[in-house]
C-alpha cells in the first residue's frame, strides 16, 4: 500500500512540475492511532526542488503541488508536509 | 448563516485566526500542535475554531480557502498557510511581525 501510493505521489508531482529533485517519505505510522488516520489515507512528507516554484510565494508553491495531486489528495493523502525549494 | 458566511465573519473579525484540530490547550493532531506552539510564542492574541466542533466549517473551509489540509492560519483574513508555511515563517521572525502588525493595526481601527 505504502509503495503504490508513494509511486501514485511521485508520478502525479513528476508529470506536473518536472522536478530536479523529489523524495517522498511515508509518515504513517507517525500517527497510527490518532483521528485523522481513521480514514485510511496516508501521512506524507515531500521534498521537491522545480523550477517551476521559481517566483511563487510558499502558499501558491504548497497550491501548485495540492493541485498536481488532484483527487489524491481525496483517497489516499491525508496530510502532507512539504519542503519545495526552487534550484 | 451558512458555513462560509460564518467563516468570512470569523477571518474578519479575528486578525490573527487559526482553524485547528483540537483546541489551543488540547491539539488533537501534531500539525496543529506544532502551529499553535509558534503562535503562543509570539505572544499576540488568535482567535481559533476547533473544525472537530463545527462541521460544517470543516467541510466548507478546504473550498473556501482551496486549501486541502488543516491548520489554516489567517491573517488580516488571508491564508497565510498551514503548519509547513507557519513554521517557516516563525524561524525566520517573519510570522512574530506580521501577527503584531495584524493585531495593532486591528486595535487602532
Amino acid at each position: 500500500m505504502s509503495a503504490h501510493r508513494i509511486a501514485l505521489i511521485e508520478a502525479a508531482l513528476r508529470a506536473a512540475l518536472s522536478p530536479t529533485e523529489l523524495t517522498v517519505r511515508d509518515d504513517s505510522h507517525l500517527h497510527a492511532g490518532h483521528a485523522g488516520a481513521q480514514s485510511g489515507r496516508g501521512h506524507f512528507h515531500v521534498t521537491l526542488t522545480s523550477a517551476a516554484f521559481v517566483g511563487l510565494t510558499p502558499i501558491a508553491r504548497h497550491r501548485a503541488v495540492y493541485a498536481a495531486l488532484g483527487d489524491l489528495m481525496d483517497t489516499d493523502i491525508h496530510a502532507l508536509s512539504m519542503r519545495l525549494q526552487t534550484p | 448563516m451558512d458555513a462560509l458566511e460564518r467563516i468570512k465573519q470569523q477571518v474578519t473579525d479575528n486578525p490573527v485566526m487559526l482553524y485547528m484540530k483540537g483546541s489551543p490547550d488540547f491539539p488533537q493532531c501534531g500539525f496543529s500542535a506544532r502551529t499553535v506552539g509558534a503562535l503562543k510564542s509570539c505572544g499576540v492574541p488568535f482567535g481559533y475554531i476547533n473544525i472537530y466542533e463545527d462541521e460544517e466549517v470543516y467541510r466548507a473551509l478546504p473550498k473556501f480557502a482551496n486549501w486541502p489540509t488543516f491548520p489554516q492560519l489567517y491573517v488580516k483574513g488571508e491564508l497565510i498557510g498551514g503548519c509547513d508555511i507557519t513554521l517557516d515563517l516563525f524561524q525566520s521572525g517573519e510570522l512574530q511581525k506580521m501577527l503584531e502588525e495584524a493585531s495593532s493595526q486591528s486595535q487602532t481601527n
